[in-house]
């Protein structure tokens, strides 16, 4: 039985002022939205309205031109970004979700507060220090500029992103789940790849999506690594071009027909990063069943 | 769920315990499982020192040469070799300072705004599309900071802001467009996809009950959503520490708007230099040893500031929720 | 040392595991400096359709290529700042300069309203960048613009905020026409600016230049000319006041030839000769005399044998200032000086 004094709070008298703090935060709720997503919706117009007109199928299909030459596209940047990220991915998300549900299941130990602390530590390392570091472990060993060295760099920069945002979505997982799967007499490895991960993987995937979003469009620690390639190739050991230093490259020219391929490089980035999200939306509903 | 662990059928009451060697086996996968997860945990810890094992060498020259003055003085001059670090910290810590004061709590409102008061669909579509634009490349925002943002601030912000509040040191300078304020909001627009999406995806996974619990006891949505971002506050707290990180380490966008002068100056509107943007404009440039073992060991000193930043924020959050881990435990 | 050789296995190991269809040993690959990377890729572009040769060359700047050349990672770097002795001792052999073409650099400004052509002294150009000129009404400019009306504002000056070898090649101007500079300021790729902001790469500063009243920059011709920026007339050594014209850059060229000659490294600012434009400099491919691979190196000196000769002729139409005869025939003679594991190479094609 509640105690004598209780009063309930919608009885309290004070509803008017109630409500106005209701439609305050509420109204500051929208202002807060309204703000950001302004100069977001501004920078994609402003892509928009300078990507579109060198977009087509020829920028998919065919190879950089010189200078002054018409046309020409960004063929091998793409299949170079799909590949680089997808190195990047092969190494940070098996790596990341891994230690993201240890440190949500197994967290407590000291090597959990470690591991804590240094991914967070590694979420503030500027990309170039990364690409550096990743110039003097791989690079240098291999004695040339290679896609391998380019896919740990991004794999490196995707790491804290997954393993931070893995834990905090495994740990909301509610503890029901747990228990209810421990009584029906699922050991705990199957507790985790049954009920939990599942649970959390609309979460998982959005930090993996964030990650790769954010990998896709790094251009300073490529240049220490993949280099860049003008022409094609898919050797995983020789330098590699990818759409971000293309874009890097042909920003900075003084000369307006490359300038507007950068523009179109960048739309072809965000494209590239939409239907990846998009396929991984796809897998998460019919993993988790929906 | 797929695949759950059957249960045998047989009469009630009868033992459904599963034999020793099937115990034996899944005690083996358990502590396999443990073992597995423990060793990529590690292996994210390896990479961090690897990372600082690299920095700390290159940095190893200047270190020797220039001890402990590098972190107080102001003189940036190769050709001198004359190096101090402060006018680069000054300007990483007031840029990711009115970077985050600005993406936090607007940020998480939109979070709020797409999770709890808009309609579903339109919550969805609009997180989507929050998502790609982490994909944006940094030069991108550059150039909308130099070629938007710049001309706005100029002719209409800066000016307002001196006349109204130019009593403030904050506030003083002559309104050129670029500098500290413009690097604030453009970080402050680069930052908020992760927290947006990061936001929303924590309210989302915390349990329907808490909502209804409050609404049971008569809150209004105001003070429903309170008490879900007060249960969410460890998850948040992550979100806003990947944001920082963002903040800290960015480099393109910043260096092409913040003026990239080192004199410290008090003003928000004066031009500035973040110790990412310097390593990011002279690295690939520097010649001579000393030279890039300056940089790097501003890299280092980056490190040490996201040490220290990241123990104070824990520091807090585990100050305001006193002993409480986390609400869902309690679903 | 010990934990490099490790690191050598581990990479000798991953090179092995890795190398599957490897490109052939006639594709070479090149970095460094960014001024003359749309004529590179043009170069290389028309050179791969000639020979078949691929040679992939990424702008990661001046330095990089240093850098780059020094670790033994590429074929040859480009660098727009040539190295200086105590550099080359840092190199560990011996590094043969190959200049390729030259460039301009516009003192570009923004002036609203201003349709005149400014005019400016090495000493004004010094005093802006020095901050002791702080107004476009200040006495001394008015004194080398005579008969206009400056506009009484305010000064930006914009400098390069990253290390480029245009900052190299601007503060080489400077401390050739001012001690006080040489003595408080230098030269490098990236020097501590007594004041002014700075903007991130050509393309920054142009852009910052075109935004900004009162704003003055230096930049690369083809970025003032893209931007369409107002361009400052400077005076010369000889007096006259010339615009930056692949003419006028040709003409600095050839003035220093003789210098050149003794070394490729010379400077062509400040050049003395009245067709001359002051502010400008040569951009170098960076070369070790001694080649490792025999293959490599010939396809290198055939390249390099094809642009000091029919590959100048594309340089104009990109806005990039040809060689005159005398330093060809000086590049000529450095390339006759590669080698392959000691022995010269077979004659060039």
């Amino acid at each position: 039985m509640p105690p004598e004094n209780f009063t309930p709070l919608a009885s309290r008298g004070r509803g008017l002022r109630r409500r106005a703090v209701n439609a305050a935060a509420i109204g500051a709720c929208v202002l807060a939205a309204a703000l950001i997503l302004l100069p977001l919706a501004l920078i994609v117009w402003h892509l928009l309205a300078k990507g579109l007109p060198a977009f087509g199928p020829a920028f998919f299909l065919h190879m950089p031109k010189p200078v002054g030459e018409p046309g020409g596209g960004m063929a091998n940047a793409i299949v170079g970004t799909l590949i680089l990220v997808g190195l990047g991915a092969l190494i940070a998300v098996p790596v990341g979700v891994g230690t993201g549900v240890y440190l949500a299941e197994y967290g407590g130990g000291r090597l959990s507060a470690i591991v804590r602390y240094t991914a967070d530590l590694l979420a503030g390392v500027p990309s170039i220090v990364v690409g550096v570091a990743a110039y003097g472990l791989v690079v240098m060993p291999m004695g040339r500029f290679s896609a391998i060295a380019g896919g740990v760099a991004l794999g490196i920069l995707m790491l804290p992103t997954i393993v931070r945002s893995t834990e905090e979505v495994v740990r909301l997982v509610p503890q029901s789940y747990r228990h209810a799967a421990l009584a029906l007499g699922a050991p705990r490895w199957r507790v985790l790849q049954s009920v939990v991960v599942p649970a959390a993987w609309s979460g998982i995937v959005t930090a993996i999506m964030l990650a790769v979003a954010r990998a896709a469009g790094e251009t300073a620690p490529l240049l220490f690594t993949a280099l860049g390639n003008r022409f094609w190739s898919l050797a995983l050991d020789q330098p590699m071009a990818s759409l971000p230093v293309f874009i890097f490259d042909y920003a900075r020219a003084p000369y307006d027909d490359w300038n507007r391929q950068a523009w179109t490089g960048a739309l072809v980035l965000l494209l590239l990063v939409a239907v990846v999200s998009a396929l991984m939306r796809l897998t998460t509903r019919r993993i988790a069943g929906h | 769920m797929s695949g759950s662990a059957t249960v045998a059928a047989s009469p009630p009451g009868a033992a459904t315990r599963p034999s020793v060697a099937v115990r034996a086996r899944q005690a083996w996968a358990d502590r396999a499982c443990h073992g597995l997860l423990a060793a990529l945990a590690a292996l994210v810890f390896a990479v961090a020192v690897l990372i600082l094992y690299e920095t700390t060498r290159g940095a190893g020259p200047a270190i020797s040469a220039l001890g402990w003055g590098f972190l107080t003085s102001t003189s940036w001059d190769p050709v001198a070799e004359r190096f101090g670090a402060l006018p680069y910290l000054y300007g990483t810590i007031v840029s990711a300072t009115l970077a985050l004061s600005l993406a936090l709590p607007l940020g998480i409102g939109t979070a709020v705004f797409l999770v709890e008061l808009a309609p579903r669909r339109i919550g969805e579509a609009v997180a989507f599309l929050v998502e790609l634009l982490a994909a944006i490349p940094s030069i991108v925002y550059g150039i909308w900071g130099v070629f938007v943002l710049a001309p706005w601030l100029r002719s209409a912000l800066e000016p307002w802001l001196i006349a109204h509040l130019g009593f403030l040191p904050l506030f003083q300078g002559f309104p050129f467009g670029i500098g500290m304020l413009n690097a604030g909001i453009v970080l402050a627009v680069m930052v908020s996809p992760t927290i947006i999406s990061l936001s929303r995806e924590i309210l989302l996974s915390l349990p329907g009950s808490l909502r209804e619990a409050a609404f049971a006891m008569g809150a209004t949505r105001a003070e429903a959503i309170a008490v879900m971002l007060d249960g969410a506050r460890p998850g948040l707290l992550g979100a806003a520490i990947l944001g920082l990180g963002r903040a800290l380490g960015e480099t393109m966008a910043v260096t092409m708007v913040i003026g990239n002068t080192n004199r410290i100056s008090p003003s928000l509107l004066a031009p500035g230099a973040t110790m990412a943007s310097v390593i990011a404009n002279e690295f690939t440039e520097a010649t001579g040893k000393l030279y890039l073992s300056a940089l790097t060991e501003i890299a280092l000193v980056l490190f040490a500031l996201t040490i220290v930043v990241n123990a104070l924020a824990r520091l807090l959050v585990r100050m305001t929720m006193g002993a409480r881990r986390d609400i869902a435990g309690a679903a | 040392m010990k934990t490099h050789s490790i690191r050598r296995l581990i990479g000798a190991t991953l090179l092995l595991a890795l190398t599957a269809a490897s490109a052939s040993a006639q594709n070479l690959t090149g970095a460094g400096a960014t001024f003359p990377y749309p004529l590179y890729s043009k170069w290389f572009d028309v050179y791969h359709e000639k020979t078949g040769i691929q040679i992939n060359y990424q702008s990661i700047g001046s330095g990089g290529g240093i850098q780059q050349v020094k670790a033994g990672t590429v074929d040859f770097g480009a660098s727009d700042a040539a190295l200086s002795n105590d550099r080359l001792k840092e190199m560990p052999r011996r590094v043969i300069h190959f200049p390729t073409v030259a460039g301009a650099l516009a003192i570009a400004y923004n002036l609203p309203g201003f349709t005149a052509t400014l005019k400016l002294t090495p000493e004004l150009i010094t005093g802006i960048y020095m901050g002791t000129i702080t107004v476009w009404n200040d006495p001394k400019i008015a004194a080398a613009n005579p008969g206009v009306t400056m506009p009484t504002a305010p000064i930006l000056a914009i400098h390069r905020s990253d290390g480029s070898g245009t900052t190299n090649i601007f503060t080489t101007y400077l401390a050739l026409v001012s001690t006080q500079w040489k003595e408080l300021v230098g030269v490098n790729t990236s020097v501590s600016w007594p004041s002014g902001v700075g903007g991130k790469g050509n393309e920054g500063v142009a852009g910052l230049v075109r935004q900004t009243p009162g704003a003055i920059g230096y930049v690369e011709l083809a970025y003032a000319k893209q931007n369409q920026l107002q361009v400052a007339q400077v005076r010369n050594k000889a007096g006259r006041f010339m615009e930056p014209t692949l003419a006028s850059t040709t003409a600095a060229v050839a003035a220093a030839a003789d210098a050149l000659a003794k070394d490729a490294r010379a400077p062509i600012a400040n050049a003395a000769t009245p067709d001359a434009y002051p502010i400008a400099g040569l951009t170098y491919l960076l070369v070790y005399q001694d080649q490792k691979d025999p293959a490599r190196a010939r396809a290198l000196a055939n390249f390099i044998d094809w642009a000091i000769h029919d590959g100048q002729a594309l340089a104009e139409g990109l806005e990039y200032a040809r060689l005159p005869e005398a330093l060809v025939k000086v590049n000529e003679a450095s390339l006759k000086k590669l080698t392959a594991g000691g022995k010269p190479l077979a004659a060039a094609q």
